[in-house]
């Protein structure tokens, strides 16, 4: 083991998946060893038997259709606002000095406050929860693609200019290709918060999706179920991030180290 | 006739933070003729890079102004073109779309960009490169592309700015050689800053020196060597003659900064 040097995928693998083995491991251990009451932590096998009965006997596929579709609407109504906000404030100044006091204010409010307010607003239909994770990506997303736009290398925009670009030319052609990179990776960071707003918001008012079968289950004493609910949340976490990893290295080869 | 008057350019940078302001160029007249190549030989800090920064109108001065074509300069064109310091290739495109970047701001049919880029490439030896990312080029093959972006937009006058300063003394050779070959052939107006002695002569009809901090012109000294310029010319009594005149120029001045 030498700093920052590199080791093999297979290796890479490997490790990743020691972790886990030794999780359920302990976790087994602890449970089957009685350590704890089954009533307060199910063991790992109990969790997928439960898991499976969750899926073949309460189609429970269709809790996490609803939070998928939740989450990933709320998320891109937030980009399709946000991006080109921040992109306009990272290029023009007065843009930015109109709108970054209300947003770097707006970011501390926490999305799961409104949710209350939003109820009474929307009813706990799917707008609410829309709106709840819409609050809570948007003003993120814009701040943080305004500073990435904003310190685009000037050079590279002196160059520009000395090659004939206009604003469009400068905006289209140079802030947007050289942020590209960068916004991708914003959005992929603040995906993976959006879950935890959708589950707030399903704990507290909802009839369907991940965090309303993790409500029931509370009301059952099944921490079988509950744990299942969390992991697949995890897993599917996981596989966005991936999927939005291998996006981006495909669109954007040159930005690799 | 001038190509590009420089007509009085001075510049002052505002103090930091309440101090006294900067004064990087004492007001400066500079005249270029058409198809001149000139350099601008001065020690560091002198100001070479604000007085290219003016002409390109990337900067304003702050009395005076610059004509090209008896056209008073406000602000950066495809007009006049530039080789920064710095390594400028736009990373998110290759090479051959990095020169087409100003052809295709123009307007320039897709079909001729091709062909115009084509034959820059071939000119400046990148043939086989055209697909590569700027990251995966050396430095010398970064700035070949970036002397061909900025010649394939057809400007008026190329501007450069120390353009082979972080490369090693054999690629410097070479890019040099590169360079003033591609002048012999279509004598476009080139404005050159460097500190390297050897450079200045070498590719200049005319070297420019320019005094320590505030920048003013201090020597104005006509280059009569022949063209075309083989590498030996660097060995040889003329060139030695010069190499020494400007030697002396230069000397003073870097002795005054310290
Ligand atoms: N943006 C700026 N603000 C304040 N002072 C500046 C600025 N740019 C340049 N200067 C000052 O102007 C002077 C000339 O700078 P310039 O970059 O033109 O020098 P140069 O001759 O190109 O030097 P080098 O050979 O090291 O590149 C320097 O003393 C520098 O401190
Ligand atoms: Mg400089």
């Amino acid at each position: 083991m030498r700093p920052l040097r590199e080791i093999s995928p297979s290796a890479r693998w490997a490790l990743g998946v020691a972790f886990f083995v030794v999780f359920f491991a302990a976790w087994e251990i602890y449970t089957r060893g009685g350590f704890v009451d089954r009533i307060f932590l199910a063991d790992p096998l109990t969790m997928l038997r439960e898991g499976w009965l969750l899926l073949v006997r309460h189609n429970f596929a269709y809790d996490i259709g609803m939070t998928i579709w939740r989450v990933l609407g709320g998320f891109f109504l937030a980009a399709a606002v946000a991006v080109p906000i921040g992109v306009m404030m990272g290029a023009y100044k007065p843009v930015e000095a109109f709108f970054e006091p209300f947003v770097s204010f707006a970011r501390y409010l926490p999305a799961s406050a409104f949710i209350p307010l939003l109820i009474l607003w929307a009813g706990i239909g799917e707008t609410q929860k829309l709106l709840v994770i819409f609050i809570g990506s948007v003003f993120q997303i814009i701040l943080m693609v305004a500073v990435t736009v904003g310190s685009t290398r000037r050079d590279l925009v002196e160059a520009a200019y000395t090659l004939g670009a206009g604003d469009r030319g400068i905006i289209g052609r140079v802030l947007l290709p050289s942020s590209a990179p960068g916004i991708a990776e914003i959005l992929r960071l603040v995906l993976g918060w959006a879950w935890t707003y959708v589950i707030v918001a399903e704990l507290i008012g909802s009839s369907s999706g991940i965090g309303h079968m993790i409500v029931d289950s509370q009301a059952l004493l099944n921490t079988g179920q509950i744990i299942f609910g969390i992991i697949v949340i995890g897993l599917i976490g996981l596989i966005s991030d991936f999927l939005f990893k291998a996006l981006n290295r495909r669109l954007f080869p040159w930005s690799l180290q | 006739m001038s190509k590009l008057r420089i007509e009085g350019v001075g510049r002052d940078f505002p103090g930091v933070r309440g101090g006294a302001p900067t004064r990087a160029l004492e007001p400066i007249d500079l005249a270029v003729a058409d198809n001149d190549f000139i350099t601008i030989l001065g020690p560091s800090g002198c100001g070479k890079s604000t007085l290219l920064r003016i002409v390109a109108g990337l900067d304003a001065p702050s009395t005076g102004r610059v004509l090209l074509d008896g056209q008073p300069v406000a602000g950066p064109g495809p007009d006049r073109g530039m080789v920064f310091q710095s390594y400028t290739l736009f990373p998110w495109l290759t090479v051959e779309r990095n020169i087409r970047f100003g052809l295709r701001e123009k307007g320039v049919p897709e079909a001729r960009q091709r062909e115009i880029a084509a034959s820059f490439i071939a000119r400046v030896g990148l043939e086989g490169f055209e697909n590569h990312f700027p990251k995966m080029l050396s430095g010398g093959m970064q700035q070949r592309t970036a002397i061909a972006r900025a010649l394939a937009n057809d400007p008026k006058i190329l501007l450069l700015d120390e353009p082979f300063g972080a490369l090693d003394n054999q690629t410097r050779g070479l890019m040099q050689e590169l360079l003033l070959g591609i002048w012999e052939n279509d004598r476009k107006t080139v404005l050159f800053v460097t500190h390297d002695i050897e450079e200045a002569i070498f590719m200049a009809s005319r070297v420019v020196v320019m005094s320590a901090r505030p920048g003013r012109i201090k020597a104005d000294v006509a280059i009569d060597l022949p063209h075309p310029r083989p590498y030996t010319l660097k060995t040889s009594p003329e060139f030695s003659a010069y190499k020494a005149r400007l030697t002396e120029e230069i000397r003073s001045e870097v002795l005054k900064v310290r």
